[in-house]
C-alpha cells in the first residue's frame, strides 16, 4: 500500500455550511486501484468529503472551503478548472438507486453522450463493457431497451455503476451505494467492486462496520467532522490506534 | 353526536359542496347548448355576415380569433418558457430575482380593459401598427406571459432535484440537464399551462376592443396589420349594438366560442394525463 503514488491527496481541508463547521483540517490520501472506506457514524463529514472530490459541493451556496485536493498532484479547485471533466474522471454513484428517464441503454450512455460521443459501434461496446463491469450485462443483455425502471432496485444500482463507468473515470466515488438493497444485491455489488479495484481508485462510504470491514484496502475514520485515524483496512479494524475509532468499530457507539 | 354522525353529515356537507361547484358549469353549458343549437348549420359557421348580422355567418370571426389566439402563441410562448427556464434553473436569490417576480404577480393583477388601453397606446398609436392582428396579439400576450411563466416555472421545479444532480456528476452542464431531462419531464405540464393561458387570451374582449376588433368586416384579414373580427367582441356587438338580433343567433355564436374554448381544455386534459401515466417520478 505504501508504494503507490496517491492518486488523491487531501491535504488540511476545512470545509463550512454557513458558517457551520463540517470538516476540520482532513489530510489523507486515497490511492490508485484499491478501495478506501471513509467510514463513521452520521454527521461526521464523509459525504461531504466525497463531494467534495469531485465539486458536487459547487451546487450548494453559502459554503467556504480552505486546504487542497489534488488529483494526480493538480488541484482541482484552480480557478479555470474544466469541473465537467473533472466530474468524468472522478464519478459518483448515490445512496439511492437513481436512474435517469429512458431505458437501460440512454442510462448508460447519458454520460458518454453528453461529452459528444456518437458513434454507435463505439457506443454498443461501452454499453456492454460497462454493463460487464457492474456485474449486470447477463441479466439485461436481452432487454436493453426496456425501461430503466422496470429493473429492480439492485440492477438499478448496479445499471448507476455502469452509468459512470461509462465515461471510464479515474476514480469511482460510492455513497453507500448498497443501503437500500436487499443481502443479495448488496453481495453482487460488493463483488463487482472487488473487480472495479483492479482499475480504478475506488473510495466508498460503507452502510455498516462490517461491510466496511469486508471490503476495505485502506480505511479512515470520520468523526464530527475531523478525521480521527487512517491505515491499512485490516489494521484499522481489528488494531486501531485511537480509542474512539475502537468504540465506534466495536459498537460502543454508533 | 356521535361520530359515525359525524362523520356522514361532513360527507353530505362536503358532497353537497362539490354538486354546488359542478352545476353553474353544467347550467352554462345546458344553458346555451338549448338556446343557441337551433342557429347552428353550416353556413352559420362557414359564411360571412349577412342580412345585417342578423342571419348568422361568423366566418370571420371564427379565423380572427383563431389567428390571434396563434399570435399571442408566437410571442407568449418563447418569452414564457424561456423566462420560466431562468427563474426556475438559473437565477439565484438575488434584488434583481425578487424584482422580476413581483412584476409578474402584477401584471397578473392588471385588468383587462387596462391592458386594452396600454395596447391602444403602446402598439397601436405609438408603433403605429393600427388596428391590427399585431396590436391585437402582442396585447393579449402580455396579459398571458404571468399564466405561462408561473405555470412553466411549478412544471420546472415539480421535477426531482435528483436528476439535475445525476447530471452534473456525469460531466453535465446546467443547459445539458435542462435540455435533456428537466424540460421533456417538465413538458407536460409546460403545455397545460400554455394552453390553459391560450384558451383565456382567446376569449377575452376588453384586450381586443382598442386594438384589433372591427365591428363589421365581412371578409378575411389579409395580413397581420390587417383588422379582423374576433368572436368575443362579434358576440359582445350582436348583443347590443345590433337591433332586432334572434336570440338564437347570439346563443348561436356564444355556443360556438365555448366549443372552441372547452374543445381547447379538453385537449389540456388529455396531454396531461396522457403524460401522467409515462411519468418517472
Amino acid at each position: 500500500m505504501d508504494s503507490m503514488v496517491p492518486k488523491i491527496r487531501i491535504q488540511g481541508v476545512s470545509y463550512w455550511y454557513s458558517g457551520k463547521p463540517s470538516l476540520e483540517g482532513v489530510t489523507m490520501e486515497i490511492p490508485d486501484k484499491a478501495i478506501t472506506v471513509l467510514f463513521g457514524p452520521a454527521g461526521g463529514g464523509k459525504t461531504t468529503m466525497m463531494r467534495l472530490i469531485n465539486r458536487l459541493n459547487d451546487m450548494v451556496d453559502d459554503t467556504h472551503m480552505t486546504g487542497s485536493i489534488l488529483l494526480d498532484g493538480e488541484d482541482i479547485y484552480a480557478p479555470g478548472t474544466d469541473v465537467s471533466r473533472l466530474r468524468r474522471r472522478v464519478g459518483m454513484v448515490f445512496a439511492l438507486p437513481l436512474p435517469l428517464p429512458g431505458t437501460i441503454r440512454d442510462n448508460v450512455l447519458y454520460g458518454p453522450r453528453l461529452a459528444g460521443a456518437r458513434d454507435s459501434a463505439r457506443l454498443s461496446e461501452v454499453v456492454e463493457r460497462s454493463l460487464q463491469q457492474a456485474a449486470l450485462w447477463n441479466e439485461v443483455k436481452d432487454r436493453l431497451d426496456a425501461p430503466a425502471i422496470s429493473l429492480s432496485g439492485g440492477q438499478q444500482q448496479r445499471l448507476c455503476i455502469a452509468r459512470s463507468l461509462s465515461l471510464e473515470p479515474e476514480v469511482l466515488l460510492l455513497d453507500e451505494p448498497t443501503s437500500g438493497l436487499d443481502p443479495i444485491s448488496t453481495a453482487k455489488v460488493e463483488e463487482s467492486l472487488f473487480e472495479l479495484r483492479e482499475r480504478y481508485a475506488v473510495v466508498i462510504v460503507p452502510h455498516s462496520v462490517q461491510q466496511a470491514a469486508r471490503v476495505a484496502d485502506y480505511a479512515a475514520f470520520f468523526l464530527s467532522g475531523e478525521m480521527v485515524e487512517r491505515g491499512n483496512g485490516p489494521q484499522v479494524f481489528t488494531s486501531p490506534r485511537d480509542k474512539r475509532t475502537e468504540d465506534y468499530v466495536t459498537g460502543r457507539f454508533g | 353526536m356521535n361520530r359515525s354522525v359525524v362523520q356522514t353529515l361532513g360527507f353530505l356537507l362536503l358532497g353537497f359542496v362539490a354538486l354546488v361547484v359542478v352545476a353553474p358549469i353544467l347550467l352554462v353549458v345546458g344553458t346555451i347548448v338549448a338556446r343557441g343549437i337551433s342557429a347552428i348549420n353550416w353556413q352559420f359557421i362557414s359564411s360571412m355576415p349577412h342580412g345585417g348580422m342578423r342571419e348568422g355567418g361568423i366566418l370571420p370571426a371564427i379565423i380572427g380569433t383563431l389567428l390571434l389566439t396563434l399570435g399571442t402563441a408566437l410571442v407568449a410562448v418563447p418569452i414564457g418558457i424561456g423566462g420560466a427556464i431562468y427563474l426556475s434553473e438559473y437565477a439565484r436569490d438575488t434584488g434583481l430575482t425578487r424584482a422580476i417576480r413581483l412584476a409578474i404577480v402584477n401584471l397578473a393583477g392588471i385588468p383587462s380593459i387596462v391592458y386594452g388601453l396600454f395596447g391602444l397606446g403602446m402598439f397601436v398609436l405609438f408603433f403605429r401598427f393600427g388596428t391590427s392582428i399585431l396590436a391585437g396579439s402582442l396585447t393579449l400576450a402580455i396579459m398571458t406571459l404571468p399564466v405561462i411563466i408561473s405555470t412553466a416555472e411549478e412544471a420546472l421545479r415539480a421535477v426531482p432535484q435528483e436528476f439535475r444532480t445525476v447530471s452534473a456528476s456525469l460531466g453535465g452542464s446546467r443547459w445539458q440537464a435542462v435540455r435533456n431531462i428537466v424540460l421533456p419531464q417538465a413538458l407536460p405540464g409546460i403545455i397545460t399551462g400554455v394552453i390553459l393561458g391560450l384558451l383565456r387570451a382567446a376569449g377575452e374582449t376588453a384586450p381586443i376592443l382598442f386594438t384589433v376588433a372591427a365591428f363589421y368586416l365581412p371578409r378575411l384579414p389579409r395580413s397581420p396589420l390587417d383588422q379582423t373580427m374576433a368572436l368575443p367582441y362579434h358576440l359582445y356587438v350582436i348583443s347590443t349594438q345590433v337591433p332586432g338580433m334572434p336570440l338564437s343567433v347570439q346563443y348561436g355564436t356564444a355556443l360556438v366560442l365555448l366549443a372552441l374554448v372547452l374543445s381547447l381544455n379538453v385537449v389540456a386534459t388529455v396531454i396531461r394525463s396522457h403524460f401522467r401515466r409515462q411519468r418517472q417520478w
